[in-house]
């Protein structure tokens, strides 16, 4: 069974963006960069699956600029055997990565492909979604378990009211939530093995699919600032607030 | 222009994010219609016709909806576009599975968890964790939009006098079975519509403590949220985290109980009217958006509020 996991370089989840003054986007330069927190999750569950021998091979892909190859080699690290960079110096929005996804799939034929539930950059939560649309796969969202068993995966997904467990027939996409795994820190060995395998380069505008942006960035700016309060000395004192000045309760 | 708005429900009632939804709607057409689509979800179609604003409710009802998985909802969604502007459907686990798939097949980019109309191509969203805010123009013939309940008022659920149409199911897929669920009980109002929430955080130490949050939450009539490291530590079940990656929630007035303030948490808890932090820490980052601060051991503080609380 083949795994295909895709995985976006995006700004560490740690630092505090910062919107630029001239509205066009958010500083990224001297910015520190990781791969997607929910694309290591995503990693991580097609990584096990090898190790446990449901899955013979697992790729990695990724779409972006030069600079995302290091996201592709820490996938390696993880466990991922062979990398596929779709190049791309514009950021291309969730319809257009999906486009690109999607002829990787026609290529690499998966029997499942792994993606994280959000970018933690744009939020926008649409790319798995999207992929498994245009195969006509059904999609296992939001996962905190996959299990596979006769070329069925039984996906339990976090929903708004608690979780809801889903089979769905392979090939198949599912999303990662949080809770399916800890992804595992890549170790100095495999960082220098990974060094060794494989990264097959390809150009965006070479696959063939309608990469242009829909939608129009018009300006980004900041979100309305909250002001500090003031700190209460006790208990009374905070009940008071709350019934007498806010009048909340 | 002309607005659909997906409707979510439980195959009995409607789910009041579907209001916010049609609130959102009303800002782009005069009136908007909606889709019902469902099993035995007659009343929910009853309801959603009685919305203000709404104009048509295309009742959809089969088996086949019961549970509204997405690979069955896309394709009766994209059978109902032709005439659309607009399709909008709540920023909710369901809008947001949902969602996605019908623009793929119309071939048109999804615009994510908008917190503002600014005209019928323009919207405003909230990108890296409410970090910036995203002016968004779309040159889409139809516009697939999830809305961000707490950004837009509920509609009025009653006033409307909407007719109801019954439609007929399109394609469905045997690729995808639903097969069980497991939804958390409780008699406390729902987390993205309460008008007063109070969560936990690590600084809880177990799940047996969150009883110290029941306790002032009945007090308060309040719901019960919390952040991701309460969620993972098993404190309390999934659907609590409120945050960048859980629910969105903006009450009246917000209590945070041992959660540090970090980015990812604030994203879904910062536009609360009032926030209020318990925390031992007085360095904790939850202080700088907080209108009232309480350094303390909430040990101590939570059994005390309950006391005072009447
Ligand atoms: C991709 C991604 C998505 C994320 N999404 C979310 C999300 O949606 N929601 C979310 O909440 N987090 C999210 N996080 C996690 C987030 O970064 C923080 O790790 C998390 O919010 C921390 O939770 P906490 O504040 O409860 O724990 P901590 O940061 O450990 O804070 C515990 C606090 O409790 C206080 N405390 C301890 N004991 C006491 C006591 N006895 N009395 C009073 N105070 C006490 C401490 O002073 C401390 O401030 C996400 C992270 C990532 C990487
Ligand atoms: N440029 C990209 N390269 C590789 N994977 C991506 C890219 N953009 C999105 N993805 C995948 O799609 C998931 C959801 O992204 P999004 O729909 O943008 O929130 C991410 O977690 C990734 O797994």
């Amino acid at each position: 069974m083949k795994v295909l996991v895709a995985v976006k370089r995006v700004i560490d989840y740690n630092v505090n963006v910062r919107v630029k003054a001239d509205g066009s986007g958010v500083e990224t330069s001297n910015v520190k960069m990781a791969m997607n927190p929910f694309d290591e999750i995503a990693v991580e569950e097609a990584v096990r699956l090898k190790e446990a021998g449901v899955a013979d091979e697992v790729v990695a892909v990724t779409v972006g600029s030069a600079a995302s190859q290091e996201t592709l080699r820490t996938a390696l690290a993880m466990g991922a055997d062979r990398g596929i960079h779709v190049v791309s110096d514009e950021e291309l929005q969730p319809l257009a990565v999906a486009k690109v996804l999607k002829s990787i799939c026609l290529e690499e034929m998966p029997d499942l492909v792994i993606v994280g539930k959000q970018a933690i950059d744009d939020d926008s939560n649409q790319t798995g979604q999207m992929l498994a649309a245009m195969m006509k796969w059904p999609q296992g969202t939001f996962a905190s378990k996959v299990e596979l068993n006769d070329s069925k995966a039984v996906v339990i997904r976090e929903v708004d009211g608690g979780l809801e467990t889903v089979g769905l027939s392979m090939p198949c996409v599912v999303t990662t939530d949080l809770r399916l795994n800890e992804p595992r820190y890549a170790s100095l060995p495999n960082i220098m093995k990974a060094k060794k395998k494989p990264i097959e380069e390809k150009q965006a505008s070479a696959l063939g699919v309608d990469i242009a942006p829909r939608l129009t960035v018009v300006s980004v700016s900041e979100p309305p600032k909250r002001e500090a309060g003031i700190v209460v000395e006790d208990v009374s004192q905070l009940v008071d607030k709350l019934k007498n000045v806010a009048k909340v309760i | 222009m002309s607005v659909m708005v997906i409707a979510e429900h439980d195959n009995s009632s409607l789910k009041l994010a579907t209001l916010s939804a049609v609130t959102a709607g009303l800002r782009i057409s005069e009136t908007v219609d909606v889709l019902v689509a469902g099993s035995d979800c007659g009343s929910v179609a009853e309801a959603a016709s009685k919305i203000a604003g709404v104009k048509r409710v295309m009742h959809c009802d089969d088996p086949a909806y019961a549970h509204m998985l997405a690979e069955n909802m896309a394709p009766l969604i994209v059978s109902m576009s032709e005439g659309f502007t607009h399709i909008l459907a709540p920023a909710t686990t369901a809008g947001k599975n949902i969602m996605p798939r019908v623009a793929a097949d119309l071939d048109v980019a999804q615009i994510s968890d908008i917190v503002d109309v600014v005209d019928a191509d323009t919207f405003i969203r909230p990108i890296y964790a409410g970090n910036a805010m995203a002016t968004v123009k779309s040159g889409d013939a139809v516009k697939v939009i999830t809305v961000r309940g707490t950004a837009f008022d509920a509609a009025d659920q009653t006033g409307g006098s909407g007719s109801i149409e019954t439609v007929s199911a399109a394609e469905t897929a045997d690729s995808s079975a639903f097969i069980g669920q497991e939804l958390s009980k409780s008699e406390r109002p729902e987390l993205t519509a309460a008008k007063v929430v109070i969560s936990g955080g690590r600084g809880m130490g177990s799940g047996e403590n969150f009883k110290l949050i029941d306790a002032v939450a009945d007090k308060l009539g309040a719901a019960v949220g919390a952040s991701r490291a309460a969620v993972d530590a098993g404190y309390v079940p999934s659907d609590y985290q409120v945050g960048q990656t859980g629910k969105i929630v903006a009450p009246d007035l917000y209590v945070a109980v041992g959660i540090s303030g970090a980015i990812q948490h604030l994203a879904g808890m910062k536009d609360s009217k009032v926030i209020v932090a318990i925390n031992k820490d007085p360095e904790a980052p939850i202080f700088q958006v907080a209108d009232f601060g309480l350094v303390a051991d909430l040990f101590e503080a939570l059994p005390e509020l309950e006391a005072k609380l009447t």
